[in-house]
């Protein structure tokens, strides 16, 4: 993991990790996703945002095939995703996903909530796999809360135990599925924040929010996505300083003036 | 605008006499229930005293008497005390009797060693050797072999066969009610309908239907020499049935677990086998711990159909102590001291589901 983290920002123009051509997806006759090509580079951070309905969580989850899409591909460091389970399992272990709702695990504690993927998908030992859970629990602020379980916590804790057992696998891809948006006000920030530090470490984001302040400070490129597909996608400056399509426009005069 | 000063913490006001309070709350609270309340005193007025006089006031309880010295006004338990042996052992022969004592003993010897062993890391591998070898040992035991005189099944009865047949049936119905309740979530479709179909057909019929099926309808598919043994029979009827039970009542278990919870295992990489025991049966089991302990209180209870295919489960011996002529006219006291045996053992089940609970329960902790 720490080569990852560790990388420069300055690295990113190297290779595409994610691919995504011609993708589509219906949900029924509901034409979820039309046409979608886009492509993530290594160490970028990608901010997704857009209406609800607009499909931007269906897209993000097409990326470790929690949803089957219909048409197109999708190639993740390499490997293109089928139905082949090993390979959706080989991408899924370099994939890590954080939830609107955590998704904790409520029957293990903390600490085995992050140590269940290291060991079970990458075969570490249990005293490795412990070791690196409280290190990442560490840097999320809640290591004295370990051996707790998910329910005993804040809604701002669980999400950080979620961020920490999604890094628990040494992810090469974080995707973050609004992950602040089942939050009380108070307790986005210290989400945010953790966010943010990883984002420094270099490690490739993709996160569909709201949060316009984080992705202002932090994103390389900010995707709008309205009725199922990209309507504009721009560095934040000129994203938010100078939104091209009236769509956009609309979009974040709402949401700016809340 | 105004600025609140913080208002200081205090305890909550005292109620009157803790009493009289609980009585108004709960006895007294309205109109209605304050007449329930005297309905109910009414009909334990009326019930009480005649109960208690035959078993307590007019019963007799020299453990020595016979039928006759005994008296026709009150209860007879030197009843229950002439006939014991065959109420805990049905027919099993006097002089091995100490084999099913050895098989009870040594459950208790396990338990009590299992609870001694709670904090160690080997307590898993105990349990599940324990279930493993544990019934292997009992069959032997009980039936015979290995030097042990063989004890046919048609000689087992009473509270042994009670608590064996229960004890199989859930043992046996629990494994095969979760893969039943797997199965019927399966998106393989043939599975899918296997299991549909099975639950659906079991849970139609009646438990007393199956033992007939197994103990009369059976036997007819197969030749003469081939016959076996007819508790086997209906062990297997039961646990079929207890299987339908259990996979619907773990299936709703599964249903109650959040979609997040899969979604979160499949990111995580987790296999299909790892998902399942590792993330989705623990939380399913745990929702249905009442239920599942309810199903098997259930079963406990049909045991006593076994009398209609001729074996003698406990409530089939008061039957045939009570017409020994040396003992007629004696059920009622045969079936009340059955009822208080079955009640405190199906009771003490309902705790131990309690207890179950609180110790799966990581909500408030």
């Amino acid at each position: 993991m720490s080569e990852l983290i560790n990388k420069e920002i300055g690295e990113k123009d190297c290779c595409n990790i994610i691919e995504i051509k011609g993708l589509n997806k219906w949900y029924g006759d509901f034409h979820a996703l039309k046409n979608i090509d886009l492509n993530v580079k290594e160490g970028e951070i990608i901010v997704i945002c857009g209406p609800s309905g607009s499909g931007k969580s269906t897209l993000i989850r097409c990326v470790n095939f929690l949803e089957k899409f219909q048409e197109g591909s999708i190639t993740v460091d390499g490997t293109e995703l089928t139905d082949d389970v090993k390979k959706i399992r080989q991408i899924r272990s370099e994939v890590s996903m954080v939830f609107q709702h955590f998704n904790l695990f409520p029957h293990l504690s903390i600490i085995n909530n992050l140590t269940l993927a290291p060991i079970w998908v990458h075969n570490e030992t249990r005293q490795e796999a412990r070791e690196k859970a409280l290190k990442l629990l560490d840097r999320v602020g809640i290591k004295d809360q370990a051996e707790k379980y998910p329910n005993q916590l804040s809604g701002g804790q669980q999400q950080r135990v979620a961020i920490a057992r999604a890094l628990c696998t040494s992810p090469k891809i974080m995707l973050f599925d609004e992950p602040t948006s089942a939050l009380d006000p108070e307790m986005i920030s210290e989400v945010l924040d953790v966010m943010i530090e990883l984002a420094k470490e270099g490690i490739t984001m993709v996160c569909v929010t709201h949060e316009m302040g984080f992705a202002k400070k932090v994103a390389d490129r900010v995707i709008f996505m309205d009725v199922g597909q990209v309507i504009e996608q721009n560095t934040p400056d000129k994203f938010f300083d100078n939104p091209e399509s009236e769509r956009l426009q609309t979009f974040l005069d709402q949401i700016l003036t809340q | 605008m105004a600025i609140y000063p913080l208002k200081e913490t205090r305890t909550p006001p005292k109620s009157q006499t803790k009493a009289i309070a609980w009585l108004k709350d709960n006895l007294f609270s309205s109109i209605s229930n304050a007449a329930l309340t005297f309905v109910a005193l009414y009909v334990i007025y009326l019930l009480l005293p005649p109960i208690l006089n035959w078993t307590i006031f007019d019963a007799n309880f020299d453990l020595t008497a016979d039928n006759q010295s005994c008296g026709r006004e009150g209860a007879c338990w030197s009843f229950i005390n002439a006939n014991l042996k065959m109420f805990i052992y049905g027919f099993y022969p006097e002089e091995e009797l100490w084999r099913v004592n050895t098989m009870f003993g040594l459950i208790a010897v396990l338990v009590i060693f299992g609870s001694l062993i709670k904090k160690s890391q080997y307590r898993a591998h105990y349990i599940i050797g324990s279930f493993l070898i544990y019934p292997v040992v009992a069959f032997v035991l009980l039936y015979g072999g290995l030097g042990l005189e063989i004890v046919e099944t048609d000689k087992w009865g009473g509270l042994t066969l009670t608590v064996v047949v229960a004890a199989i049936g859930i043992i046996a119905s629990f494994p095969l009610g979760i893969l039943f309740a797997l199965g019927r979530q399966s998106e393989m479709r043939v599975v899918k309908f296997i299991s549909v179909i099975y639950i659906e057909f079991v849970r139609g019929v009646p438990l007393i239907t199956i033992l007939f099926m197994a103990s009369v309808v059976l036997p007819l598919f197969f030749s003469a020499g081939m016959d076996f043994d007819k508790l086997l029979r209906a062990l297997i009827g039961i646990t079929l049935f207890q299987t339908a039970y259990i996979a619907e009542v773990i299936r709703g278990g599964l249903q109650a677990i959040p979609k997040g919870q899969y979604e979160a295992a499949d990111a995580a990489g987790l296999s299909f086998m790892q998902k399942t025991i590792l993330i989705i049966l623990p939380q399913a089991l745990k929702i249905s711990i009442p239920n599942i302990v309810g199903s098997f209180i259930a079963l406990f209870k049909d045991t006593t159909l076994l009398l209609i295919i001729g074996l003698f489960d406990m409530l089939a011996i008061v039957g045939a102590a009570s017409s020994n002529s040396s003992w007629l006219g004696r059920e009622t006291e045969g079936y009340v001291f059955v009822a208080m045996v079955i009640w405190v053992i199906l009771y003490l089940m309902s705790r131990y589901s309690k207890r179950l609970e609180v110790r799966f329960s990581t909500e408030h902790r």
